[in-house]
């Protein structure tokens, strides 16, 4: 099998992901754009294992590693993502400005429940 | 331009893009398939049916796996992924009540920049990855690379090490899940903010 | 001990008086009178013995040299010719009497234990003036003395006279010392040497390039110090400060440094004919302008004051017709004289509770009150006015012969010219010296009206001394025939001409006062004039403070008072008004030079504040501006980050590539 077409996949998989992190505003959904990178990262490693025929097969055992964390990874993710929208009332990345200039947190919170309940409407 | 590779393996089988093996046909559909699930999963405005569509995708990779002779780690793929992350994620939807139905506010404003960076980091992947990888076949017909037995050898005879490391990691990170998502009620009460589009949320569900 | 290490102890003695009251002053207030005087009266003793052992014959020399300058030599140094010695015994002798008349004149000073250091400091200073033999150390000396004048005239400082006055004197007396650093460094680098024994050497030998630039350089320093026009400004202000103070500085030592620093280094100036010209001309425009505006003055110490300024002019006089034997006996006699008229001038402001001539003037009894300064000052005033055979006589005498000598070209280094304007000046001057001593005398001792109030008897430590200055004011003219010995052996007797001229033209000056006095007296209505507003159990100091804050407030001026009985009024007729304002000398300078420096220092400040700043604050807002835009990017969303991190990593990553494929 042509080793291109493997590689064309993980790159434009792991793009895809890239789009999802940087446009998506739910935060789980990110997270989801994150998973997607991940396996294009993996797709990667399995392909060039597979064709450098390595007698270790550092390529799956590393691919398994990355699963492993990347279920850990979610976990803890979503851990933060709940214990934030506890806090805040919301998921959206983009209302979490905490670090803008002349921002303060206070005035968040009390802007974030309106736009949920907008979004609810 | 031409990226000199220095293959351990030339691996100079015979075959050229014009004359496809089933096997390559497969896999490019799989791919396409995968990919528009991909798309779809960063694309659509139901919050939901996004998780659903990420389920398509992790499975055709796994499919993809399949077709790379990795056997176990395909099956590791559905296990995890599309049978625990997946159903991970949709909790964690539900927990933070996102919208059932089309949310028209799904993408943020950073949507175009976003393509653009997408864009540009994928030509420039694929420019590269195609130019270097042109002339290099992958030899499937060898000895199975990927199969349950081959993994669990190397696994437990190589990687015994890493492997019982990642096992802490996980620990940590079931303590670290648990202990950022236990709520404790009495520490600070819930703002107002909190509790009033939660009912809003439910009365619409 | 040797002569040199007698001398050595002489400026040695009250600066370490100096050091132990500073030190001892605050916490053993009883050791402080005995350490402001007997230092001083020790130094006294010294420069007596070592003026015996010198006697009068060729000078002696003593160096050291601390450490190697690299250029010209600095050397510890001594010279002690029979300027030097004599002029240290005056040094002493004043500085003892105004010592022990201070004890008693601010005995009730809380600052008295600084004061009393500071004048030892003054003094130590001017006798290393005086015996120093090195440029250099006594260019210290010199400024010791500027920086003492500073703070002593300043004394009084709750007074704004007092604060203003002190500054005036330190910066203008700066003002002439920077040219005469200048003059300093210019004679050592011509000379080679700043010893004073070597640079008259290499004057003597014709080795200076610029005789003229290094004399008129040197004359601008010794212009301040000696307050000679236009220079003097400062020192009838500098009356502010307390009596003794302006008899141990700006009558006896002083501003007598000027003109003895220019009687050491005489050859340096004899050599460019101009310089003495110049220093004639200097001479003889102080002497009359500052007779002219004695004659005008109310304050009896301003009175003096100008008339010290003019006695200075008798001693640049005799210098600059080449006479240095002259110029350093006036300078002994009148540093007797004048101080004894400052010291006698304290009690009398003490008694009479008032500075000012026309409040005494109406005052009946004063000499009964303190015949010992009556008589003293009767004394001091004779010598004054140069009535023989009172000191003041002969050595102003010795100045005119001089200056006859050289005006009829008599004299081989000093111009004609220089001799005339001399002994025109002179003359003149003694008929109007003679004037404003009689009105001195009769506005003060003989005036008439309700008795002065009574401030007790006079303390003895201040009436005894004016009895001791009263000796050589008395009968130091008669050495003139011993004194050439001591000096450069110029005769320094009489002629008959000069003094019957002058002596007649002082009578004549005398006896046209004393008219203008009478005929004042009975016209003039006397209405009542100011009032003395001293409290009568004041102690001196305090009595004289109160007088010199209140003359402004009650007679509208520092300088004269609105009394049409001054004999002074009528002398001068039109002329009093300017005369007795300095003539308007101090409006001169601060158009001249005051306004444009203001002037120069707004439009320094404008290009400051406007043109720089601007620069400056646009520099800052600039930054600003950049910050303004920066910070629009800090939009705290994370996917932007993100999104620019990423980009940028893409752009690295494929200019990476592309270099290392070498396109």
């Amino acid at each position: 099998m042509h080793l291109a077409y493997p590689a064309v996949l993980a790159a434009l998989l792991f793009c895809v992901g890239l789009y999802g992190v940087l446009a998506r505003r739910n935060a789980i959904l990110v997270l989801m754009s994150v998973e997607l990178m991940l396996n294009a990262v993996n797709l990667n490693l399995v392909a060039f294992d597979v064709w450098l025929r390595d007698t270790l097969h550092a390529g799956q055992a590393l691919t398994l590693f990355t699963i492993a964390i990347a279920a850990a990874e979610i976990g803890i993710g979503l851990a933060i993502v709940l214990m934030v929208y506890r806090n805040r009332g919301t998921s959206d990345v983009d209302k979490l400005r905490d670090t803008a200039e002349g921002h303060g947190p206070e005035a968040e919170t009390t802007e974030a429940p309106a736009h949920t309940t907008e979004a609810a409407a | 331009m031409t990226l000199a590779i220095t293959a351990p393996l030339a691996a100079s089988a015979p075959q050229g893009f014009l004359s496809p093996t089933g096997v390559e046909i497969a896999f490019v559909l799989v791919g396409i398939a995968t990919l528009a699930a991909a798309i779809v999963t960063v694309t659509t405005k139901q919050l939901v049916h996004a998780a659903l569509w990420l389920v398509v995708a992790l499975g055709g990779l796994a499919v993809e796996y399949l077709l790379l002779t990795a056997e176990f780690i395909a099956w590791v793929q559905v296990l995890i992924y599309v049978g625990s992350v997946v159903v991970l994620l949709l909790f964690g939807l539900m927990l933070t009540k996102a919208p059932i139905g089309r949310s028209p506010d799904a993408d943020s404003g950073n949507r175009w920049a976003a393509l653009t960076v997408a864009a540009a980091s994928a030509a420039a992947l694929v420019w590269v990855v195609v130019d270097a990888f042109r002339t290099q076949w992958i030899d499937l017909d060898g000895a199975v690379q990927g199969s349950t037995e081959v993994t669990g050898s190397i696994l437990f005879r190589h990687w015994v090490l890493p492997f019982e490391a990642l096992s802490v990691l996980l620990l940590a990170a079931l303590v670290g899940a648990i202990v950022l998502s236990r709520k404790n009620g009495d520490s600070e009460p819930a703002p107002d903010g909190t509790t009033q589009p939660s009912t809003a949320d439910k009365e619409q569900r | 001990m040797t002569t040199t290490t007698l001398a050595v102890l002489v400026p040695l003695l009250p600066f370490l008086g100096t050091v132990a009251g500073l030190l001892l002053g605050r916490k053993a207030p009883g050791f402080v009178r005995p350490l402001a005087i007997l230092p001083t009266l020790t130094a006294l003793g010294l420069a007596v013995v070592v003026a015996l052992r010198h006697g009068g014959d060729g000078p002696i020399d003593a160096a050291t040299q601390l450490t190697p300058t690299g250029s010209v030599p600095i050397e510890l140094a001594l010279h002690l010719d029979g300027f030097a010695v004599l002029s240290a015994v005056l040094v002493g002798v004043v500085a003892s009497c105004v010592q022990i008349y201070s004890t008693a004149y601010l005995r009730e000073d809380p600052r008295y234990p600084s004061y009393a250091a500071l004048v030892s400091l003054f003094t130590a200073a001017m006798l290393l003036v005086v015996y120093s033999g090195d440029l250099m150390v006594l260019l210290v000396g010199w400024e010791i003395m500027g920086i003492c004048s500073y703070f002593l005239v300043g004394h009084y400082w709750e007074t704004p006279e007092a604060r203003a006055a002190s500054l005036k004197a330190f910066l203008v007396t700066k003002l002439g010392d920077v040219p005469f650093l200048i003059g300093l460094f210019a004679l050592a680098a011509d000379a080679g040497s700043f010893r004073i024994t070597t640079i008259l050497g290499e004057v003597t030998a014709g080795g200076l390039d610029h005789p003229t630039v290094i004399a008129l350089l040197l004359l601008a320093g010794v212009a301040g110090k000696s307050a000679q026009f236009p220079l003097h400004t400062w020192l009838p202000d500098a009356m502010a400060g307390p009596t003794p103070v302006s008899a141990l500085i700006h009558a006896a030592t002083m501003v007598a440094a000027g003109v003895y620093f220019v009687a050491r280094l005489l050859p340096v100036f004899a050599a460019s004919a101009a310089a003495l010209v110049v220093l004639a001309v200097m001479a003889a425009v102080t002497m009359a302008g500052s007779a002219l505006a004695a004659l005008a003055q109310d304050d009896i110490k301003r009175v003096l004051a100008y008339s010290t300024i003019g006695q200075l002019g008798y001693m640049t006089g005799a210098l600059a017709v080449g006479d240095r034997g002259a110029g350093a006996f006036h300078l002994l006699s009148h540093g007797a004289f004048k101080a004894l008229l400052f010291l006698a001038a304290g009690v009398i402001i003490h008694a009479a509770g008032t500075n000012s001539l026309a409040a005494m003037s109406r005052m009946g009894g004063l000499k009964d009150r303190v015949p010992d300064a009556f008589w003293t000052m009767t004394v001091a005033l004779l010598a004054l006015a140069a009535i023989p055979p009172f000191s003041g006589f002969f050595s102003k005498e010795s100045v005119l012969a001089a200056a006859e000598h050289t005006a009829t070209g008599h004299s081989e280094s000093a111009p004609a010219t220089a001799g005339w304007i001399i002994l025109v000046a002179g003359l003149v001057t003694a008929l109007l010296t003679a004037a404003y001593a009689t009105r001195l005398w009769l506005l003060a001792f003989r005036g008439q009206g309700p008795a002065a109030p009574d401030h007790g008897r006079q303390p003895l430590a201040m009436t005894s001394v004016l009895w001791v200055l009263a000796i050589p004011s008395l009968t130091f003219g008669l050495t003139y025939n011993l004194l050439p010995d001591w000096f450069d052996g110029h005769e320094l007797t009489p002629t008959l001409t000069t003094s019957v001229l002058s002596t007649g033209l002082a009578l004549v000056g005398g006896v046209v006062t004393y008219g203008a006095w009478r005929h004042t007296t009975a016209m003039a209505a006397r209405p009542p004039l100011g009032a003395v507003a001293a409290d009568p159990t004041a102690g001196p100091a305090e009595t004289e403070a109160t007088a010199i804050a209140t003359h402004t407030p009650a007679y509208g001026s520092i300088a004269e008072a609105p009394d049409s009985a001054d004999p002074g009024r009528l002398l001068l007729g039109p002329l009093h008004s300017v005369a007795a304002n300095g003539f308007h000398l101090d409006a001169l300078y601060t158009a001249l030079f005051v306004r444009p420096t203001q002037a120069a220092a707004r439009l320094v400040r404008f290009l400051d504040r406007e043109v720089v700043d601007t620069y400056v604050r646009g520099a800052g807002n600039a930054a600003n501006l950049l910050g303004v835009v920066v910070r629009k990017a800090q939009t705290g969303n994370v996917q932007t980050y993100l999104s620019a991190l990423l980009a940028g990593s893409v752009v690295l990553a494929v200019a990476a590539v592309l270099v290392a494929a070498g396109a």
